[in-house]
């Protein structure tokens, strides 16, 4: 469960939000909502434990420490962590090798890729990729992972249709499996998860 | 010293010593001259001697502010004092100045012994050293955006540096006894006699004050001119 | 942690292959010195332990600034600071890594240009290369460290990384010409080096992150 308290964020001097408070408990997933500058993102680089502060705390069950509650963090940010240079199998393998999660990581990595209908294009490098491949491949990423708490900005961001029905479903099953979500969007997720809207 | 973190009571405390300080400097500076014009000349050196009077000076003041900015930076970085941060920034080109007035004058000096207008005697190689410390600290700083990111960063390579300083520092002297050179810079200058030690403290003492003169207008300044620049701002459009 | 080796030492092997870049660029300014000072292998043979120590640095700095800077423009260092390896442990391997594609095989050169240069003492010139190029690989990557959010870091980076490495340079060349002493004196700068260099590195990269 997050919990969030009184958190103060700052930019350049400027007050982004203050003392906001709310809690996000397991099975459950946040939208973040506001326009661009609003500090979505500065949100959820604090709750990833990138970012201290300015003032309250950030809980994730027991554990408030930032490095310690990275660990629990599956983050998805603008940016889709796809080396040009790097196939699609072997961007899930060296994820899935770093975070030590798996004794079968090739029965995973295509699990994975499955699951996200990459399946076909394991073998090509990324830079052949689109954009909407590359999230997918985030997206595989953060199953193959298995992290509790899911931080996402703006995963919808340059997915079709069918991409955007995948990613909901893969959150709500992430969901449904006790885990937590907290996403920051433009547009609307399809779950059925609470709103915050910062201003 | 906590309460002269507010960056009011430090307006006050600075304005009051400034006009001491520079005076003490000034005054300081009047007698090391005047000493130094009036010690005879060196048997070897000559007239020239003299130039030791503004460039050992100068150099210890070019360590002594890297010592200054190392340790504002680890206040800055350890316990988040912002004034901290401003003091580390306000002492880096100061510092830069007064490394670039001991290398030229440590031309100077040289110029009439070795014929050259420059030589890789160690003190010198370790000041072209110094100089590039502080230029890429300053460098870096103007570079990062964000204030008070590029006040972290160039903290750690302030105390990187003060780190690597003894290093450099032992390194180049390492250096120099293996390569021939003359050296009428070694540690601590010329055999030096007790006749040259007035005015030689006299200077360094004038050249000390004068530092602390220039980087408490300097830190003032910034906090001045920060406020103005909040005032600006929460007046809005 | 050993994946990030393995990744990176693949990526550098790789299409825009940093290796290949070093090794280009110290065989050309090896190749250029003769052009500019002159044939006299005498001379040649006097300069090549400095000159080649210079140009193995200078080699070694060219892929510096994208050490972290590529992975931070597509988000991968975000990932893998929220990966179970701290991040000394991750700035280790990563100047492993570089070591690895840069260092290691510049050394492995060194005996090819220092018969163009008429250099006997080859052997001296191959272990002070490979005792010194890790401290220029882990010193380096503080600089890349500090500068990896900077968009012309590259400039920026031999500015600050040029003084820290001046202790290397001496040594490294004083080991290659054979000097006594020189050699454990460089064996400890490295040590040191490789050593202290993960927390300052893995200090700076935090810094850049929390933002």
């Amino acid at each position: 469960m997050l919990a969030v308290e009184d958190v103060t964020g700052l930019r350049g001097g400027r007050v982004l939000f203050r003392k906001l408070s709310f809690t996000v408990g397991a099975g459950a997933a946040l939208a973040l909502e506001g326009a661009n500058g609003t500090g979505k993102t500065s949100l959820l680089r604090m709750l990833a434990g990138f970012l201290a502060p300015a003032a309250g705390t950030i809980r994730f069950g027991a554990v408030s420490e930032p490095e310690e509650r990275g660990r629990r963090v599956g983050w998805l940010g603008h940016h889709d962590a796809v080396k040009p240079q790097m196939t699609v199998a072997e961007t899930l393998f060296f994820f899935a090798r770093l975070h030590g999660v798996a004794d079968d990581i090739p029965g995973d990595v295509r699990a994975a890729l499955d699951a996200v209908g990459l399946a076909r294009l394991a073998d090509l490098p990324g830079q052949y990729l689109s954009a909407g491949q590359k999230k997918r491949v985030a997206l595989a990423r953060l199953k193959l992972t298995g992290r509790p708490l899911w931080l996402m900005d703006e995963p919808l961001a340059s997915l079709d249709t069918a991409g955007k029905t995948l990613a909901s479903g893969l959150i709500a099953a992430h969901c449904a499996g006790g885990g937590v979500a907290v996403i920051a969007t433009h547009e609307p997720l399809g779950l059925d998860c609470a709103r915050l809207v910062l201003s | 010293m906590l309460r002269y973190a507010n960056p009011t009571r430090f307006l006050q405390l600075s304005s009051a010593l400034v006009p001491w300080l520079g005076a003490a400097s000034a005054a300081l500076f009047a007698i090391g001259l005047y000493l130094g014009f009036r010690v005879p000349p060196d048997y070897q050196q000559g007239e020239t001697v003299r130039v030791m009077f503004i460039h050992v000076p100068a150099a210890w003041t070019a360590m002594m502010g890297y010592g200054l900015m190392a340790a504002a930076s680890l206040v800055g970085l350890v316990w988040r004092h912002p004034l901290a941060d401003t003091a580390a920034r306000a002492a880096a080109p100061l510092g830069a100045l007064f490394t670039a007035l001991g290398l030229v004058t440590g031309s100077l000096w040289g110029r009439p012994m070795w014929g050259a207008w420059w030589v890789w005697d160690g003190r010198l190689t370790s000041f072209l050293l110094l100089e590039f410390l502080y230029l890429g600290y300053i460098a870096l700083w103007n570079a990062i955006e964000d204030e008070a990111r590029a006040a972290r960063v160039c903290a750690i390579l302030a105390l990187v540096g003060a780190v690597n300083l003894p290093i450099i520092e032992f390194s180049v002297d390492w250096w120099t006894t293996l390569h021939q050179g003359e050296s009428i810079l070694r540690k601590g200058g010329p055999l030096i006699s007790s006749v040259y030690l007035w005015p030689l403290f006299t200077m360094a003492l004038a050249y000390t004050f004068l530092f602390f003169t220039l980087w408490l207008l300097r830190i003032e300044t910034e906090i001045l001119r920060r406020r103005a620049r909040n005032a600006l701002l929460a007046e809005g459009p | 942690m050993s994946a990030i080796l393995f990744r990176d030492v693949r990526l550098a092997a790789r299409a825009g292959g940093s290796a290949m870049l070093a090794l280009a660029f110290f065989a050309a300014v090896a190749t250029l010195v003769p052009l500019g000072v002159g044939a006299d292998l005498r001379l040649l043979a006097k300069i090549a332990p400095g000159v080649l120590w210079v140009a193995a640095v200078l080699a070694a700095l060219l892929a510096l600034d994208r050490l972290f800077q590529a992975d931070f423009e597509d988000g991968s260092l975000d990932v893998v600071a929220l990966a179970p390896p701290s991040l000394e442990a991750t700035a280790f391997a990563k100047i492993a890594a570089h070591w690895l594609t840069t260092g290691l095989p510049l050394t492995l050169l060194s005996p090819l240009l220092a018969v163009m240069f008429g250099l006997e003492t080859s052997g001296a010139l191959f272990v002070s290369l490979l005792i010194g190029t890790p401290a220029v690989s882990a010193i380096g990557a503080i600089g890349a460290g500090l500068t990896l959010s900077i968009r012309r870091g590259g400039l920026i980076l031999p500015l600050i990384v040029l003084p820290l490495l001046a202790p290397a340079v001496i040594f490294g060349a004083g080991a290659a010409q054979e000097v006594a002493g020189a050699l454990p004196l460089l064996a400890a700068f490295s040590l040191v080096a490789c050593v202290l260099s993960p927390f300052a590195t893995a200090a700076a990269v935090r810094l850049n992150l929390g933002s």
